[in-house]
């Protein structure tokens, strides 16, 4: 159902070396109020060296961390989101979406490619929370099924950074049924024993998790990170009952026995790195 | 011509009043013993006029109106009318039995088959036992249970589809409704019997998505199908739930919209004002749907059922696709 339209000359596979590196030389830590240098926030992957607070990060930043430096080749560049529904409504979806490619520099919540994590090649998918709240539409559906695609194709492991709001309300059903698809995706993956890892950040709700940020061979969070699927304003509104302490949140899922593991940004690439030892199943994912 | 017998919705009350003016006219005729004949006709005339007019241009909200009027006929309801045997199975084997979502053993036009459908209830009590058709991780692991016991013995499934959403509550998050669902989805790409989905009325989100994987997705005509609640998206996009009826239009949830868009594969009529108007006329659309789509896919290879479905469900996204230099 693609729309082949607007020919031009960007390439869909760039090597990306984007930083976003908040300006000025201070950042007040949302969480306990201290004031942080921003050159040593960077070197601790913007994590708050006094109470571990982890700071919201745009995707590239994401991969810097996570990835072998230079390794990262970006992928599906050109997937632009449409107005498929014509939404009426009190806010035009067209001025949302420039609203916020504007603001992230990107074209939608999504970016991805592939990588290598401490020499292993991986397909890599990471969802920003900086565009529209990563809510799910087409475009970070199909970049997301492309991932994964890639990585049954290329015989390698697949890892898709979570996050979201939501589901993307201005795109309908087509919303909906990217649920459908990224799942429909990762049981072909799987029947070739290939493995994937899902890691949770904050936040990562209701059609995201109904979907591919539970389907993983392994699940792990980030600390204190927000999970679940349905809002806890819903949840409240519905059932007019007090939510437990810490509900929906990290730790709260890892009690419950619904995550693997819970690790802090600092840790991630080498957990996965270790941890990804171990999927090597029949396939050898040494490059 | 039948007559309203349902509690009428507020858009049928031109109807109802004319029907009222005809029970008047004829209880004055037979008092005063007069001749209206050609009285009776004429009215008789517009109040079938009154109906395709109304009927005929149903407003998105109106429809929703319709698939949530008390008396629309729900998934054991048509079963009663559709299939000769229902044998009821219970239970996920692990936790509970999920009311809120049946399953079992069909057999409809002579076709053996595997039905699940998410239940609501007609009253307070009812409604109580089936959680308003909320269904909570057990019933979409029961669903699951059900399904692959359906692909062990070569059963068809029939998804029936009538859901506000999977239950939003502490337990159902704590047991992992999100889980329950995703793992459905992903294993209804690999069921190796065909699949049908029928949206009977309300196809709510996650909720209706957890049993709604098939080779042919259909839906009837007054149903809707939508990735939020019309009243969840107006109190987001609008800030105000009473903007539902706008946001029920701009979602494009009903059946024209999807059909158009190609998320559905085929519409199943109903009745004049739908379904709750004549269970009966209502259920032989649905069998008949039903079977023929059934009859089809039953002749289809398997892996090449399955290679479909995976396309159909891949295919669905729309965007624009910049052409990238090599
Ligand atoms: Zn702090």
């Amino acid at each position: 159902m693609a729309v082949f339209t607007k020919p031009d000359f960007k390439s869909s596979t760039v090597k990306s070396k984007k930083k976003e590196i908040p300006e000025g030389l201070w950042t007040k830590c949302e969480s306990c109020g201290e004031v942080l240098f921003n050159k040593e926030l960077q070197d601790n992957q913007m994590v708050c060296k006094v109470c571990g607070h982890h700071f919201n990060i745009g995707g590239h930043d994401r991969l810097r961390f996570l990835l072998d430096p230079e390794s990262f080749e970006e992928h599906d560049t050109n997937l632009i989101p449409v107005d498929v529904l014509k939404f009426t409504g009190a806010t035009s979806y067209v001025d949302r979406l420039k609203t916020y490619q504007k603001k992230t520099g990107l074209n939608d919540a999504v970016v991805s490619g592939l990588g290598k994590i401490e020499g292993q090649a991986v397909s890599v998918a990471v969802m920003d929370f900086n565009f529209l709240a990563a809510t799910m539409g087409s475009v970070v559906g199909e970049k997301i099924a492309r991932a994964i695609e890639r990585g049954t194709k290329k015989k390698i492991p697949v890892i898709v950074i979570c996050a979201s709001g939501g589901a993307r309300m201005h795109e309908g059903m087509f919303s909906l049924m990217q649920m459908a698809k990224t799942s429909g995706a990762l049981a072909r993956h799987a029947k070739k024993g290939l493995p994937y890892i899902a890691v949770l950040t904050n936040p990562t709700m209701a059609g995201v998790m109904a979907s591919f940020a539970t389907l993983g061979d392994l699940i792990i969070a980030e600390p204190k990170a927000m999970i679940g699927f349905a809002g806890a304003r819903v949840i409240k509104g519905t059932t007019q009952a007090d939510l437990p302490k810490g509900f929906q949140t990290a730790e709260f899922l890892l009690d419950h026995g619904l995550i693997d593991m819970i690790v802090p940004r600092q840790q991630m690439r080498s957990t996965l790195a270790k941890t990804l030892g171990y999927l090597g199943g029949r396939h050898t994912h040494k490059s | 011509m039948e007559k309203i017998k349902v509690q009428p919705l507020e858009f049928e009350k031109p109807i109802v009043e004319l029907e009222k003016m005809l029970d008047e006219l004829e209880a004055h005729s037979k008092e005063h013993a007069v001749d209206i004949t050609d009285e009776v006709a004429q009215l008789h005339q517009r109040i079938r006029e009154t109906k395709q007019e109304i009927y005929s241009n149903l407003t998105p909200w109106q429809r929703v109106q319709i698939v949530r009027h008390p008396r629309r006929p729900f998934a054991l309801d048509y079963l009663k009318l559709i299939a000769t045997d229902f044998t009821e199975l219970s239970g996920d084997r692990l936790f509970g039995n999920d009311r809120a979502l049946i399953g079992g053993f069909a057999t409809i036009n002579d076709i053996k088959c595997l039905v699940l459908g998410q239940q609501k209830g007609r009253d307070t009590k009812e409604n109580l036992m089936r959680n308003f058709g909320c269904a909570h991780p057990e019933g979409y692991r029961k669903a699951l249970r059900l399904m692959r016991l359906a692909d062990k013995f070569k059963l068809p499934i029939i998804c029936l589809i009538d859901t506000p959403g999977a239950y939003p509550g502490v337990a159902s998050e704590q047991r992992h409704v999100a889980e329950a669902i995703a793992v459905n989805i992903r294993e209804m790409f690999q069921l190796q019997v065909p699949i049908i989905a029928v949206v009977l009325g309300e196809g709510g989100s996650g909720g209706a998505l957890g049993i709604g994987i098939a080779d042919k997705v259909l839906i009837l005509e007054n149903a809707y199908y939508s990735v939020i609640s019309p009243e969840g998206c107006a109190a987001i996009l609008w800030k105000d739930a009473k903007m539902a009826p706008q946001a029920a239009a701009a979602l494009k949830m009903t059946s024209p919209d999807l059909k158009e868009l190609g998320l559905v594969d085929d519409v199943i009529p109903e009745p004049p004002g739908g379904a709750h108007h004549d269970w009966e006329q209502a259920a032989e659309s649905l069998k008949s749907a039903i079977v023929r789509h059934l009859e089809k896919l039953q002749k289809t290879d398997i892996e090449k059922l399955l290679d479909q479905r995976y396309d159909k469900f891949r295919a669905f996204g729309v965007f624009e696709e910049e052409e990238a230099a090599v």
